[in-house]
């Protein structure tokens, strides 16, 4: 561990409101608009930590706890997870099992937090998030399992500390194959194109979105700063993949880590701009299709 | 013998003497005071239940390892009892989750109705007695004879409320089905006695021949009681059917028995065939994921948390499954982490599983119902079972910071050490993998549904609106459980050094040597760390989310619905609903039977839609092979003529026949 990996969390978590702003600016691009300005996940959150509240009558204190938890889980989670090269704070055998469940009791937390509501809009986000949920997170894992058999090892660190562009040329389709995969579960899993549109407001179609109607004020402040960081962490694990190798200077390391995050959040842009979303009954399907990918990749390692 | 194993003794048979005084005390006090009958009774079980754990930790923590023999006139029987680390291990969760219900068993029945309390004490300290007994006996006699005895007083308790004629229903199936489990048993000992000359456990160290065969039938046997898939039929009819304490104790406990008795075979058996290994993997992860999907399906509370044991039986089984690969294959590492996983979950089952199944009986008896989509709204109403409820739903999803969370890790770290290996070792890794994976997201679904819908949002109706919270006696057991689920979690590594022992005679090996030094490796500090850090996280998250609404105003309104004027309780999600997208996928599985009436005309009336799903084996295995077994016994229904002398007839017959069999030459 070194100062670039005490570093990382604190980055991880001032630089995640971006790549919301990021995609956004890519979108409008692709569209011909000006967009949003790129700091403005930053502008709604100092907005939103200042404001009053409003909470419906039919809430407990699971509704305010959701956001909170769900929050807490990505901030621990951060605690696990390298960036590219740049080992994790901590890093032990199985910690990617950890990583998946911190993940899953945030979205126990806000699946709860929406049921608390009354509201058949967000019991129906609620629904559809724990659908997705069945279909992705094997498929998580077993990317996962090809990259500990890649590496032969059982935390997420020295897994990702021995890729490099050798790697690349090494074992190409496995790396391609779990990139397809974890590109969509990244996709997925922070309710983007193809699967949720962050931008409707639709309820119908929605899915996260739906989820956290109610939540307002700080609440909704911790709900719009916690999806950026699923999008960090998420991220992470796709750039992880991504060339070069360690460079010797972490510091170095780290700047391409944050480098590789801006180009998969211009990437998410791009897709989101060519891509339409799909019905929500394919979703299953795409979603099977990233567990198939990666199954592929861990098939190519038993060589 | 040493003096600490004197005493382990006393106590323990002390605390099964007392079990079974203190009921049959009960029971005829009962018929003059029901205040004395329940104190007597529930008192006993209490009292017993402390000693009784007392004694089992000590056992553990001392790696006790002793048979005691007493005297006792049956053929092939002695009264062999032991106590070594497997069984204490076992006996450590039956001894808690027995007194811990106890306690709410004495709140839960507090309106007698003018029955006799004595009844239910009976059986129930008996039940505890001779799960204790089955646990401890180390003579295939003294085995069947307490197994026996478990099965009946569970009976009785099942049909407690036998006014019901389903509750009767569910009594008959249990009644069948454990004694089909019981036949299989019969048979294993007969082999086991027949190859070794003896019925005691310590002479069936060196079995001969047919391993496959006599572990078979074990599993066969074993596994009807602990409810593997497809012998899991009992199940959710005998649980719901149960008052909520015993539903606790059986599906906690008493089902553990069975893979208590699955663990002691391959203990006893030494080695088994590498197929055996595969079969226990293959119906532990049939049992885990059709466990869940119909979870997801059912509407009654108690029969959900049901469905839900066969899932995490099938988890334990996997654990096992993964620890009997891992010794097949040669890979110690590998069967000390399968097996530390499956007996972990035994433990964590035991807690979250009795803590659900006293929390759905605190709802039962505040609302009368156990219908979820009759619900709704009581966490404001019963604020303590609300929030252990949800810890409990939390633990048996599997997720950090509670015990369900450390079993799974355990598997998986297993399954994740195999798949780095190669071949046939590496197929059985991915399979724990992917389908721990695929039941983690179906229980999330499953208990978000169950506490979500009856404990969140509006009551959908009067009952649940008039709901009211449970009397301490009920609501201590529940916290207790639900802490316990907190602090196993958080101090997983001392349990698991705890249990080593007992994981070590199945393994041969520790968890320790499988990461070649101590258990740290496999819960590490960091583990323990990034635990604490999350719920430290969560705590100063809530003084910032204080800090930043101090003086600002809050408003309370109506929750957002499109500004709809007249929003009612019938408007939310259902639990149908919402499981509906999930059991849509699995409907040529489930075979959900749906009554729909959509919405006619321009101006719709009424408009209904029910979905009803009966259980796969029961409707498509077990009916009618009973159907026809009746059939064809039916034929011989000449024989019974209903007249005394023929009767008469048919025993002289038979005893004629007999004679001449023992004066053949």
């Amino acid at each position: 561990m070194n100062t670039a990996s005490m570093l990382h969390p604190l980055l991880a978590l001032l630089l995640a409101p971006l790549l919301p702003g990021v995609i956004n600016r890519t979108k409008a691009f692709f569209a011909g608009r000006r967009g949003p300005p790129l700091l403005q996940t930053y502008f709604d959150l100092w907005k939103l930590f200042r404001k009053g509240a409003v909470y419906s009558r039919t809430t407990t204190w699971i509704f305010r706890a959701g956001p909170i938890v769900n929050f807490a889980c990505l901030l621990a989670a951060l605690m696990v997870l390298p960036l590219g090269r740049v080992a994790a704070p901590l890093s032990f055998a199985g910690d990617l099992v950890l990583l998946a469940y911190l993940l899953g009791l945030g979205r126990f937390f806000t699946v709860a937090a929406a049921l608390d509501t009354g509201s058949s809009f967000e019991g129906m986000g609620a629904s559809r998030e724990v659908q997705f949920a069945v279909f992705a997170e094997p498929a998580l894992l077993v990317g996962l399992a090809a990259l500990a058999r890649h590496a032969q090892a059982l935390s997420l660190t020295p897994i990702y500390a021995g890729l490099s562009s050798a790697s690349w040329s090494v074992s190409f389709p496995m790396l391609a194959l779990l990139g397809m995969g974890l590109f969509i579960l990244f996709l997925s899993e922070n309710c983007r194109i193809p699967v949720d549109d962050p931008n409707t407001h639709l309820e119908l179609t929605m899915i996260h979105e739906v989820m956290v109607l109610d939540h307002g004020s700080v609440d909704f402040g911790f709900v719009q700063w916690g999806s950026s960081l699923k999008l960090w962490i998420l991220g992470a694990l796709w750039t992880g993949l991504m060339p070069p190798g360690a460079t010797g200077r972490p510091l170095l390391d780290l700047a391409a880590g944050v480098a590789w995050m801006l180009v998969l959040a211009v990437a998410t842009g791009i897709a989101e701009s060519i891509m339409a979303r799909v019905r929500l009954l394919r979703v299953p399907q795409l979603l099977v299709g990233a567990g198939v990918l990666c199954a592929l990749g861990l098939l190519l390692t038993f060589r | 013998m040493p003096m600490e194993g004197i005493y382990l003794f006393a106590l323990l048979c002390g605390a099964m003497v007392l079990l079974a005084g203190t009921g049959i005390g009960a029971l005829l006090v009962g018929r003059w005071s029901a205040r004395w009958a329940v104190a007597l009774g529930g008192g006993g079980a209490v009292a017993a239940c402390l000693a009784g754990l007392a004694a089992a930790i000590a056992a553990l923590a001392l790696r006790f390892q002793k048979t005691a023999v007493l005297p006792w006139n049956i053929p092939h029987g002695s009264f062999a009892l032991g106590v070594d680390p497997l069984s204490a291990f076992f006996l450590v969760p039956m001894f808690l989750l027995s007194g811990l219900a106890a306690v709410y068993g004495i709140g839960y029945f507090r309106p007698w109705r003018g029955r006799n309390p004595g009844r239910f004490w009976l059986s129930y300290n008996l039940l505890v007695a001779s799960m204790a007994l089955v646990l401890t006996a180390r003579n295939g006699m003294l085995f069947l004879v307490a197994w026996e005895a478990m099965s009946l007083a569970s009976f009785f308790l099942v049909v407690f409320d036998d006014e019901a004629a389903a509750t009767r229903e569910a009594g008959w199936i249990y009644l069948v089905a454990t004694h089909i489990g019981t036949a299989f048993l019969l048979a294993l000992f007969i082999l086991l006695g027949c190859a070794n000359g003896s019925q005691d456990f310590a002479a069936f160290a060196a079995p001969g021949g047919a391993t496959g065969l006599m572990f078979l039938l074990a599993l066969v046997g074993f596994g009807t009681k602990a409810g593997l898939f497809p012998l899991h039929v009992w199940l959710p009819e005998a649980h719901p059917a149960a008052p909520s304490p015993v539903s606790a104790v059986m599906s906690g406990v008493m089902i553990k028995t069975g893979i208590y008795g699955i663990v002691r075979t391959l203990e006893i058996l030494g080695s088994v065939p590498g197929w055996c290994a595969w079969l226990v993997l293959g119906i532990g992860t049939v049992s885990g994921v059709l466990g869940v999907l119909f979870a997801l399906a059912q509407h009654d509370l108690k029969r959900l948390l049901a469905y839900s044991s066969v899932e995490n039986i099938g988890i334990i089984a996997m654990g096992l499954g993964l620890g009997m690969l891992g010794l097949h294959y040669g890979s110690p590492g590998i069967a000390a982490l399968g097996f530390a996983g499956g007996l972990l979950h035994v433990l964590n089952h035991a807690m979250f599983k009795g803590l659900l199944f006293l929390g759905a009986g605190a709802v039962v008896h505040a609302t009368g119902t156990r219908g979820i989509e009759a619900l709704g709204g009581l966490l404001k109403r019963m604020p303590w079972t609300g929030a252990a409820f949800l810890a409990g739903s939390v633990a048996i999803c599997g997720l950090p910071p509670f015990n369900g969370f450390a079993g799974e890790f355990l598997i998986y770290a297993g399954s994740f050490k195999a798949i780095l290996g190669a071949g046939a070792l590496a197929l059985g890794g991915v399979t724990v993998l992917v389908a721990l994976a695929l039941i983690g997201g179906l229980a999330t679904a499953c208990f978000t549904r169950a506490f979500g819908i009856v404990f969140l949002g509006e009551s959908r109706s009067p009952v649940a609106k008039a709901a009211h919270e449970v009397d301490a006696t009920m609501r201590g057991p529940m916290l207790i459980l639900a802490v316990l689920c907190l602090v196993i979690g958080l101090a997983a590594g001392t349990v698991v050094r705890f249990m080593e022992p007992a994981v070590g005679m199945l393994s041969g090996s520790s968890v320790a040597e499988g990461g070649g030094g101590s258990v740290q490796w496999i819960f590490p500090m960091a583990l323990s760390s990034v635990l604490l850090l999350l719920i430290m996280a969560a705590g100063a998250l809530v003084f910032f989310r204080r800090s930043c609404l101090a003086g600002r105003p809050m408003r309370e309104t109506v929750t957002w619905d499109c500004g709809y004027a007249a929003p009612a309780a019938s408007m939310q999600y259902t639990a149908t609903g919402f499981a509906q997208p999930l059991t849509n996928a699995a409907a040529r599985i489930l075979r959900s039977r749906v009554e729909f009436h959509p919405p006619k005309g321009i101006f719709p009336s009424t408009a209904s839609f029910h979905a009803e799903t009966p259980d796969i084996a029961r409707e498509s295995l077990f009916d009618p092979m009973f159907r026809k077994t009746a059939a064809w016994l039916g034929r011989l229904y000449w024989l019974q003529q209903g007249r005394v002398h023929f009767y008469i007839l048919y025993i002289v017959v038979a005893l004629m026949v007999l004679l001449g069999w023992a004066l053949r030459p």
